[in-house]
Parts: structure tokens; C-alpha cells; sequence
């Protein structure tokens, strides 16, 4: 399926009712993601990057215009568009081998068959020794790999991640980062990855979609050409990396005006 | 923690106290054993209470039913009989209604103005519409027990329902899940915590309406036992009897505790 990107997103607009007032989340985005391309969507808070990933997932209606995944209009969520939530979302009264075998029961697969790619999974994820763990007893680290291999078990064409390492410490943060680009590599799948961290959006993306704060629009494309793994080091990464930061500033900037209602408005 | 037999200890040093200076206050003759019995005096009543009322006849019956055959196992045997029973009743039908007026706001919109109006009146006061209903016996005890355990379990449910994380919705809808496995294995189990917690409330209510029942509508039972007590001004009877409420709903909470935790081994902060 050369021809059809995974992720076609036209003239899409998001407008909510806050306290009797529109706000505009989204304004006209136009965004194709190439089958098999990690992109990252990248803003301050208040840029509608969620907004956006929720339209993607089907959790949203769009308020004009259309989203497009593999050639088909979003209705609905499904799991060809699975998604990772910045809060795991696990469900606590499963243990991690439940919470992993329920999207594959949802595919109807028969019991041996959910114990056999459960039990894959967790090895994948080196997450069998707490097979029978309840999340509440897991570190965040350990709950958002029960996160990613309970999506990657139903090996959705597309993966939505909303800021899945945001509330991580750094060192667990960039073990997950790696790990998840190690999978991709194998997988072939196509990323839709929400984030505010520059870094973190350089270290993983094949192309960073930077956005505009409220209305959320497309600021830049920046395309990351780097070989992977990849180099925070290198020269190259910190020229993308100070272009990005330029970027962001910009609209940091006028959140920040927006927030503290200085006399621009 | 302190260790144990110094937990035991201070656990039992009150009541022990109570009891002794109650005693001791009566072997004083500060009350009338009509008016206040001694605990001694209490505890040989309880014993033949609980004593089989005729010796026993090895050829007719065998010892546990001999054993059994006293006075306040049949009492107690028939409280219990009617708590589970009328709590099966109105937990069964609570549980339902509370899912689906959690779930579906236009049930609720529905249901809940007639609801709201019925719980603050208490069972009691159904009393004589209960017997004028269903005549004397158990039935109308079921009626009164099956009322007071209705709300509770219904309030919980429906605030269980409606306090479910929008986020586990949204996952189990995006791992592929329809309406009913959502209200299955998400819904359910989340709101698994706020349920139980009314199954315990309503259970307790439960005791206090089964005594109250049997005092008007039953002539069987510990809340009659007591009442028929007062008829002969037999004051340590009476005591009796209540501790012996008392003990049994004691273990029927503690029961429900373990259950509780057993099914909510999930929660942080409750250790199975």
C-alpha cells in the first residue's frame, strides 16, 4: 500500500464549549504520516497535540474536516489504532498477563493461543517474572512496557502514543525510548507520537511535526535525517535540536502571554 | 505493631473491665437483677438458652441435632434464615437497577425522582403495610429485610457505575471492546469496590430491621426471643439475646470483610 499514507488528516478543526466560550483546540490541520513513518507531534501544553492523537484514535468527533487511517474515515476507536496513554491506563484488577491477553481475546483469539502471544510479549518487554502482578504493584517504568506490549499484542498497523514516557524519570525514559525504537525497527509499524520534550521528539521521529499554541495548527515539518541509533551528541542532533527549541520558544512564548492575559489581548 | 499477646491485651483490658465492675456493682445490690442482672447471672441464662430443652433420646435423634435443638440455635437459625434471604432479595434486585442507572443516564433521569423519594423513609414504618401485604411469618420479614438492603446497594452501584475512569472506557473501546464486554470486564469490576461496600451497609441494616421485624411479625427468631423475654421481666434473657445479635452479625461482617479484600486484592493499600 505504497500509495495511501497511514495517517491522512484534512482540514481537520476541533472546537470545544469552555464556561459559554468556543475555544478552537484544532484549526485547519492538514498532516500525512507515510506508512511505516514515526512521526512526532510536538508543542507546549495547550497546542491541541492530544486533541489531535484523540481525533486520530476515533475518541472525538472532528468539528469540521476528516481523518483518514489507511484510506478509511475515523468513525470510531479500534485496534488498528491503538493507542498509549500518558497514564498507562492499565485496568488494576487485572494482573499484567490479563491486561496484555485482554486486546487479543477482544481479536477473538482462543485461550492457548492469547497464553502463547501474552507470554512472547512479556519476554519481549522482560516483563514474565510479573506475569501475575497486579499494576499496583509495578514502578511506572515497569507499568507503561505492560502499556506498549498490551497494544503491540494486537499488532495494530498504527500506534498512537500520547506522551507515554512523560511522567518517567529520565534514565527510565531513555531505556524506554530505546527499547521502543529497537521494536519499531522491527516492526515496521506506523508511530503517532505525542510529546513536548525537543529531545525526546529528535531521538525517536522520522519527522517532527511542530505545532502552533491555540489554535493548534501545523508551525513546521522538520524531517530528522539522522542515522539510528541515534547520537544526542552529534553535532547534527544539536543543530535540529536548536532549530526545534527556536520553534518551540515561539509558541511557549505566547502561551505564556495568553496565560498570564498580558496586554496584547 | 506490638506483638500480639500485648495487642490481645489492651484489646480486652475495657470490656473486661466493664464487666467486672458491672458485676461487682451488682453482687453490691446497686441494681435489681429486674432492672440490671449481673453478667454472671446473664451468662448462665445465655448457657441455657443455648442448652437443649429436653435430655436427649440416643434412639430419636442424633447428638448434633440434640446439641442444636436449643432454644437460641433455632432462634438464631431463623434471624440468619431471614437476613440472607430478604438481603438476597433486595441486593439482587438493587444490583441490576444500580448497573444500568449507572450506565445509562436516561434510566437514571427515570428512575431516580421515585427512588429518591422512597430512601429516606425508613423500613420500619412499613410495618403495617408489610403485615397488611403479607400477613404474619416470614414473608413480610423478607419484604422489611429485602427494603433495607435495597438502597444502600443500590446508592453504591450507581455512584460505582458512574465513578469509572473515562480513561479505562476509552482504553478498552480502543483495544477493540463492545458495549457489553466494556460493562463486563471494565465497568464492573471498577466500580467492584463501591458495590461491596453497600453489600456490607445493606447487611448491616439488615440486622437492625430483621429484629425490629420480628418483634411485630413473627413469633420465632432473636428479636422475638427478646421481646417474648420482656413479657416475664427476664432481664438476663433479654441480654442474652442481644449479645447473641451482637456475635452473629459480628461474624457476618467479618465474613464480608474477608470477602472483601479477597475480591479488592487489586486495590493499593489492601494487602491479600
Amino acid at each position: 500500500m505504497t500509495g495511501t499514507p497511514a495517517i491522512r488528516v484534512e482540514g481537520l478543526r476541533q472546537a470545544f464549549a469552555a464556561g459559554g466560550r468556543e475555544v478552537v483546540a484544532l484549526a485547519g490541520i492538514d498532516l500525512e504520516v507515510a506508512d511505516g513513518e514515526f512521526a512526532c507531534l510536538l508543542g507546549p501544553s495547550g497546542c491541541g497535540k492530544s486533541t489531535l492523537l484523540n481525533a486520530v484514535a476515533g475518541f472525538l468527533r472532528p468539528t469540521a474536516g476528516r481523518v483518514l487511517v489507511r484510506g478509511r474515515e475515523v468513525a470510531a476507536p479500534g485496534p488498528d489504532r491503538a493507542m498509549v496513554f500518558q497514564e498507562y491506563a492499565l485496568f488494576p484488577w487485572m494482573t499484567v498477563a490479563e491486561n496484555v491477553a485482554f486486546g487479543l481475546e477482544m481479536k477473538g483469539l482462543g485461550p492457548a493461543q492469547v497464553r502463547r502471544e501474552v507470554g512472547a510479549w512479556l519476554e519481549k518487554l522482560h516483563l514474565a517474572d510479573f506475569a501475575d502482578r497486579f499494576p499496583k504493584d509495578l514502578s511506572g517504568g515497569m507499568r507503561q512496557r505492560v502499556a506498549i506490549a498490551r497494544v503491540l499484542a494486537v499488532d495494530p498497523p498504527v500506534l498512537l502514543m500520547d506522551e507515554p514516557f512523560g511522567a518517567l524519570d529520565a534514565l527510565t525514559r531513555r531505556n524506554l525510548q530505546d527499547e521502543l525504537a529497537r521494536i519499531w525497527a522491527g516492526t515496521g509499524k506506523t508511530v503517532l507520537f505525542v510529546t513536548h520534550g525537543i529531545e525526546e521528539s529528535l531521538y525517536l521521529a522520522d519527522r517532527v511535526v511542530a505545532m502552533t499554541y491555540r489554535p493548534g495548527t501545523v508551525k513546521r515539518i522538520v524531517p530528522v535525517a539522522l542515522p539510528r541509533p541515534r547520537d544526542p551528541s552529534s553535532p547534527e542532533f544539536n543543530a535540529l535540536k536548536k532549530e526545534l527549541t527556536a520553534l518551540v520558544m515561539e509558541e511557549q512564548a505566547r502561551h505564556e502571554r495568553d496565560e498570564l492575559g498580558g496586554p496584547g489581548r | 505493631m506490638a506483638p500480639l499477646p500485648g495487642r490481645l491485651a489492651r484489646a480486652i483490658a475495657v470490656p473486661l473491665l466493664v464487666v467486672v465492675a458491672w458485676e461487682l456493682a451488682c453482687r453490691a445490690g446497686v441494681f435489681s437483677p429486674l432492672v440490671l442482672p449481673s453478667p454472671w447471672q446473664v451468662l448462665r441464662r445465655w448457657v441455657a438458652y443455648a442448652s437443649p430443652l429436653a435430655p436427649r433420646d440416643p434412639a430419636a435423634e442424633g447428638l448434633l441435632s440434640w446439641l442444636a435443638s436449643g432454644e437460641l440455635w433455632q432462634d438464631a437459625a431463623g434471624s440468619l434464615e431471614r437476613v440472607l434471604g430478604g438481603f438476597a432479595i433486595g441486593a439482587a434486585l438493587a444490583l441490576p437497577l444500580g448497573l444500568l442507572m449507572g450506565a445509562r443516564p436516561s434510566v437514571h433521569e427515570l428512575m431516580d425522582p421515585l427512588l429518591q423519594v422512597l430512601r429516606p423513609i425508613p423500613p420500619i414504618a412499613f410495618i403495617p403495610l408489610a403485615i397488611l401485604w403479607f400477613g404474619l411469618g416470614n414473608p413480610p420479614a423478607f419484604f422489611l429485610i429485602a427494603l433495607g438492603a435495597f438502597f444502600p446497594v443500590l446508592v453504591n452501584t450507581v455512584a460505582g457505575v458512574r465513578n469509572v475512569d473515562a480513561i479505562y472506557l476509552r482504553a478498552a473501546r480502543n483495544l477493540g471492546a463492545g458495549e457489553l464486554t466494556v460493562f463486563r470486564r471494565v465497568m464492573l469490576p471498577s466500580a467492584m469496590p463501591y458495590i461491596l461496600a453497600g453489600m456490607r451497609i445493606g447487611m448491616g441494616v439488615a440486622f437492625i430491621v430483621v429484629i425490629v421485624a420480628e418483634m411485630t411479625a413473627v413469633n420465632r427468631g432473636l428479636g422475638y426471643r427478646i421481646l417474648e423475654a420482656r413479657e416475664y421481666f427476664w432481664s438476663d434473657k433479654i441480654i442474652a439475646g442481644m449479645i447473641s445479635i451482637g456475635l452473629l452479625g459480628l461474624a457476618i461482617d467479618a465474613l464480608m470483610g474477608r470477602l472483601q479484600s479477597r475480591l479488592l486484592r487489586w486495590r493499593r493499600g489492601i494487602e491479600g
